[in-house]
């Protein structure tokens, strides 16, 4: 059978070094497998994060040859395997052990998000009456499996690390979700700007070309929850009629 | 002995799931202090994989549905040795829990004068089936989670609970571990809340995440509780099967719901050649009848394809065994024919089935709107688990509480899709209001330092070199998983079922003397060789229950005794652990039915 070199990142936050396993390559194995494979005979102890091998819950997040990927949808296939492959925990979160980060910072931020607020039913037995094409754009963001890769890419968290000033590009899209939800009634316009750091945003799509489910995060989420806060907040307009209107929310 | 950190709570969930934390939410809602455990990033449990959809008689698509359909369609599905008051439960109260999603933020695929849009699927008489396109689970998983962590409860995010403490005979708390710094934690609780799913990594070919290893079962048996129908296994007939390294990854049923055929190698629709009569009054016989139902023809028939799973997957196994087997094993499922009678079939396919289509693409280079899947059965779910109470969800020890696919009773012997997520929420809510309720009407317990001692001892033993030589607990697990297969899979027989009573046994003595390399912080072999115990446990009941239903039904099917068996019929397999700490197994009549009830099923047929 043939084999392939892979080259993982060991060790914990006091530090590290890439160890090197040769392991067997069969049909259509992922780097998952890879890495499970190896964990099982050469390093039972080797740290990774799992759960569904399908691409669906977003917990195989590492960077695979530099790149941010689900190590349970990168096809060994589509990598030149006479080079070792190199798999590295993601670098926008404190690192924990081998490839597992602490990632709580993204559900710490999400809990601060103003929670959905629906406006009173439609009908008698308590639901709502909803068109399809009017959920369509929600039902993109609601897509969003928390890999957090598009946080991972994000050169305002993994640069300059404004984690305290700037909730990265899947809280936004989940503040979209909200924002842009047929049923709420809740603004959150206010915190994009102030707390949220959307300003901060300079919308060169790092985030949408990580995502592992598609979703157009800068032109469908981040740019039009700009184009509001502007809207709101910019517009002489607007700006003009709240001086003689103040009471206008 | 090692410290550890102590937490109190009103209600301690464990397990953060659909059950978990639909749980979690309703206590908390009562003014509970309500802690919730997760053995890994919250909104990552096994819930995220469910597909199809979530069945609730809203009959928003058919006006003719109602719970009374469900209910009888719950039964027909489980063969009738359900908990019929479960079932009367879960069909009256799920349209309710599913609307109540949408208030929590949910969106559903819509139908065209925008209500709940519902989709056909196996066993279920008429469209029923609330989905957002192929990953209801997410939906539902993150609605929960996104209205839960507005609810004042303290999540516990990778933590694994490694036994139950009692008082006397009542559950008052759990010990376990964070699995980040491996550090020991014990949370004193009123009342205990086990929502902690299936055990399908018993097994090779599964469906399941590594989470699912029995925990909650194997908790509960250790605490003194009843598990019933463990012999009821569930293997969905249709997982991805080429390439090897994704064998058992789910295929969802609304492939079949959304017009999707089975066909053997020759390209028959081998569903055809076996209705069991059950159902043959509700099934087509002709391929054009078939098809109209799958398009929203009220007037017909559903096809062979929408049978039940354990049928479908029986039928798979005989194709195979006969000759008629796709190349790697499996059979042929085929979406991409819809395109024959639809001009917009491969857009039509894209948009219902969008997972799907990506799933098969990326990790199998097969385009599902041009060629067909192959697909074989893969160990999805077990009917069986904890003895509940059916309006309490409260087990036969007091205090310890279950829900969702840990628990048992509502599906029988067979699951019906779509019938585990609504199953999730109702009993969930169920489990969270009656636990709650316990918890305000007894005081904490005392825990007894010798219990907490003792877990640790054992859960420490793992680091140190067994005098009888180290086994490397992965290896274990695969023998486990390859042996299961073979012995106690789709068809059983008593030699076999024997034979791997016996291998268990031998299993279990190396799973002792686990080696664990390295430290306690985020060490997965350590996690790994804790967890083989549940699975020895939950290995062994369904081993042993499967020996002692000699007839088949359901999921449950025996070589040597082909047919269903009236002796049989309405009796549960109940299992316990013996005061001298050996598997005990008992048959159990099931309560007769309820005269209303009984007449619900008479007139549905």
């Amino acid at each position: 059978m043939p084999t392939a070199t892979f080259k993982i990142w060991r060790g914990d936050s006091d530090g590290g070094k890439f160890e090197a396993y040769e392991t067997e390559i069969s049909e259509g194995m992922v780097v998952l497998d890879a890495v499970h494979q190896i964990q099982k005979d050469d390093a039972n102890d080797l740290a990774v994060r799992w759960n569904c091998k399908a691409g669906k819950c977003g917990s195989c997040s590492a960077e695979v040859n530099g790149s941010p990927k689900l190590m349970c949808m990168s096809r060994l296939s589509d990598i030149d395997l006479d080079k070792p492959i190199t798999i590295e925990p993601m670098k926008a979160f404190p690192h924990i052990r081998d490839l597992v980060t602490d990632v709580s910072w993204n559900y710490r931020v999400k809990k601060r998000i103003k929670k959905f607020k629906p406006r009173k039913p439609d009908n008698a037995d308590g639901s709502w009456t909803m068109s399809q094409t009017d959920i369509d754009r929600v039902q993109e963001f609601r897509k969003c499996i928390e890999c957090f890769l598009c946080q991972d890419v994000c050169h305002v968290l993994r640069e300059h690390e404004k984690h305290d000033e700037f909730i990265g590009p899947r809280l936004f899209v989940y503040a979209a979700q909200l924002e842009m939800h047929p049923l709420d009634t809740e603004n959150r316009l206010g915190d994009l700007k102030d707390t949220d750091g959307i300003g901060f945003c300079n919308i060169t799509k790092c985030c949408t070309n990580v995502c592992p489910e598609g979703i157009a995060i800068t032109d469908n989420a981040i740019i039009p929850l700009k184009e509001r806060v502007v809207d709101e907040f910019y517009d002489p307009v607007k700006k003009l009629l709240k001086i003689f209107k103040p009471s206008d929310k | 002995m090692a410290t550890y950190e102590t937490f109190e709570y009103d209600v301690l969930v464990i397990g953060a799931g659909g059950a978990g934390l639909r749980a979690a939410i309703e206590a908390s809602g009562t003014g509970a202090t309500v802690g919730l455990v997760c053995k890994s990033l919250l909104g990552k449990a096994h819930t995220v994989m469910a597909e199809g959809g979530v069945a609730a008689a809203l009959a928003n698509v058919d006006d003719r549905d109602n719970w009374k359909v469900h209910f009888a369609d719950t039964m027909r599905g489980g063969q009738y040795v359900n908990n019929w008051r479960m079932a009367e439960l879960h069909a009256k109260e799920a349209p309710d829990r599913v609307r109540e999603l949408e208030e929590w933020g949910a969106l559903f695929d819509r139908t065209k004068d925008g209500r709940i849009l519902q989709r056909n699927f196996g066993g279920h008489r008429y469209p029923r089936l609330a989905h957002v396109g192929d990953r209801t689970g997410l939906e539902m998983i993150r609605t929960l989670q996104d209205h839960g962590i507005h609810q004042g409860i303290q999540v516990y995010m990778e933590y694994t609970i490694v036994a139950l403490l009692k008082d006397g005979e009542r559950v008052v708390g759990a010990f376990g571990f964070d699995r980040e710094r491996g550090r020991f934690k014990l949370f004193k609780a009123k009342a205990v809340i086990l929502a902690t799913g299936g055990i399908g990594r018993a097994y090779k070919i599964t469906s399941n995440s590594w989470e699912y290893t029995g925990d909650g079962h194997s908790l509960a048996y250790d605490a003194g509780a009843d598990l019933i129908d463990m012999e009821f296994v569930q293997f969905h007939p249709t997982g991805m099967i080429w390439p090897p390294s994704v064998r058992g990854l789910l295929v969802t049923e609304g492939v079949r719901g959304e017009g999707g055929v089975l066909r053997n190698k020759d390209g028959k629709r081998f569903m055809f050649d076996d209705i069991p009569d059950l159902y043959k009054p509700q099934t087509a016989d002709n391929e054009e009848e078939g098809w109209r139902y799958t398009q929203g023809d009220v007037n017909a028939r559903r096809p062979p394809e929408l049978l039940t799973r354990d049928h479908v997957a029986r039928c798979i196994v005989r194709e195979n065994r006969e000759g008629r087997g796709s190349p790697h094993g499996g059979v042929f499922l085929d979406i991409a024919w819809i395109k024959e009678r639809l001009p917009d079939g491969e857009e039509l396919i894209k948009r219902k089935l969008p997972s799907m289509y990506h799933q098969f693409k990326q990790l199998a280079d097969i385009d599902i709107t041009k060629e067909p899947m192959e697909v074989g059965p893969t160990t999805h779910y077990v009917m069986g688990g904890i003895r509940v109470d059916a309006d309490s969800q409260m087990s036969t020890v007091p205090g310890l509480f279950a829900a969702g696919e840990c628990a048992a009773g509502l599906h029988g012997a067979n699951r019906l899709g779509g019938n585990s997520l609504s199953d999730l929420l109702v009993f969930g809510k169920r489990a969270g209001e009656y636990a709650a309720a316990f918890a305000k009407e007894n005081g904490p317990g005392t825990i007894d330092e010798s219990q907490i001692e003792e877990v640790q001892r054992w859960a420490l033993q793992f680091f140190e070199e067994n005098e009888q030589g180290a086994e490397n607990p992965y290896h274990i697990q695969a023998d486990l998983q390859d042996m299961m297969q073979e012995l106690v899979g789709i068809v059983r027989t008593e030699s076999e079922l024997v034979q791997a009573v016996g291998e268990i046994e031998k299993l279990s003595e190396r799973a002792g003397r686990s080696l664990v390399t390295g430290h306690r912080e985020y060490n997965t072999s350590w996690h790994t060789a804790l967890d083989l115990k549940n699975l020895m446990t939950v290995s062994e009941a369904v081993a042993r229950a499967a020996a002692v239903r000699k007839e088949s039904r359901g999921g449950h099917f025996r070589d040597d005794f082909s047919e269903k068996d009236e002796t049989f019929a309405n009796v549960n397999t109940v299992v316990n652990k013996g005061p001298d700490g050996k598997m005990e197994i008992r048959s159990e009549t099931i309560p007769e039915m309820r005269d209303d009830l009984k007449k619900v099923i008479e007139e549905m047929v």
